[in-house]
């Protein structure tokens, strides 16, 4: 009896888990694949942008949210809507700017990571670099151009993970030569 | 009912990864070969030894197979000489793109991926195996084990 009970919390355990260990065993293959921790960031940045730049269609159509008129409302559905739906977590928009033209995300948890260790030879990765790519190339496609970076990573020791996006600009559309 | 929606969500990007590396097979068996051994030893770590081929084919296709997938597979045939093939109906892999002969041609990256799945779960349960898996009509798939040794 308490044996079939078990199973069935180890279950349960374990198809989050198959995310989690599909995001690890890729972050791996880019370690065994690419010589130094720099080239492994921009490895997952530039497949998190290629995975961003699709994404967002996915994400527009499944949470019908409308335009966003300001930076202040993105950030509110980027962390209310998008990395609830994706991730199953609801980071913390604070730190605004003066401007309003940057804030964090702080995040609690991170699926990303869990039962995760860097190794002593890896202290330059930034083992979820994935989201920035993922969060630039997004946005990228609703015309606003972002920059977006780790600030601080409970794996690197920090008591927090917190990512800060920035505005950069908004992107005009570019119409096809001939149009007005 | 909402853990359900995540995971389908989850199995989304899990997609836009595997598309990522999509351009070699055999990083892709290699990748699953890590999150099978990982997912094995994790879930089987409190449980007691199997005690034959038979114990370890309906662990994979009942336990294992639906905590990853969340369904069972629907069909399981033998030749009763070590060469098992299970069939999934409607693979979760493959439910995501539009059943029809255009993903057909991508098909064989999601199977590379979890053919080296099972087959380091298998490793990790101590057997060595050989894992092939096929996609006649989507999402239908087949994955074909032959056990290379006997289970002590």
């Amino acid at each position: 009896m308490s044996r079939q009970a078990s199973r069935a919390s180890e279950s349960k355990k374990m198809n989050s888990e198959l995310f989690t260990l599909t995001y690890g065993a890729l972050v791996t293959q880019l370690c065994k694949d690419y010589e130094n921790d720099e080239e492994v960031n921009k490895q997952l940045d530039k497949m998190g942008y290629n995975i961003g730049v699709r994404l967002i269609e996915d994400f527009l159509a499944r949470s019908s949210v409308g335009r966003c008129h300001d930076f202040r409302e993105t950030a509110d559905v980027i962390a209310k809507v998008a990395f609830k739906m994706y991730l199953g977590i609801t980071p913390s928009v604070t730190n605004w700017s003066p401007a309003g033209d940057e804030f964090s995300l702080i995040l609690e948890s991170n699926p990303l990571v869990d039962f995760v260790e860097l190794p002593d030879n890896h202290s330059g990765l930034v083992y979820s670099n994935l989201l920035c790519g993922v969060l630039r190339g997004a946005l990228e496609m609703v015309q606003m151009a972002v920059d977006v970076k780790f600030a601080q990573d409970t794996l690197r020791g920090d008591n927090v993970t917190e990512i800060r996006m920035k505005f950069i600009k908004r992107i005009e559309e570019n119409l096809p030569a001939g149009e007005e | 009912v909402a853990g359900l929606a995540v995971f389908n969500r989850k199995m989304s990007v899990i997609h836009f990864f595997l598309k990522e590396n999509g351009r070699c097979i055999t990083r892709l068996e290699n990748m699953g070969f890590r999150v099978g051994q990982g997912l094995i030893e994790r879930f089987t770590k409190d449980t007691a030894r199997f005690k034959d081929e038979l114990d370890v084919m309906k662990f994979i296709c009942k336990d294992f197979w639906t905590s990853v997938f969340k369904k069972q597979i629907d069909n399981l045939r033998t030749n009763h000489q070590g060469i098992y093939v299970l069939q999934d109906n409607k693979f979760r892999l493959l439910t995501q793109m539009s059943a029809g002969k255009q993903y057909l041609e991508h098909a064989p990256r999601y199977l590379a991926f979890t053919c080296g799945m099972v087959r380091g779960g298998l490793s990790n349960l101590g057997v060595k195996s050989i894992v092939t898996a096929e996609v006649s009509v989507m999402p239908a798939c087949k994955v074909k084990f032959g056990f290379l040794q006997k289970l002590k």
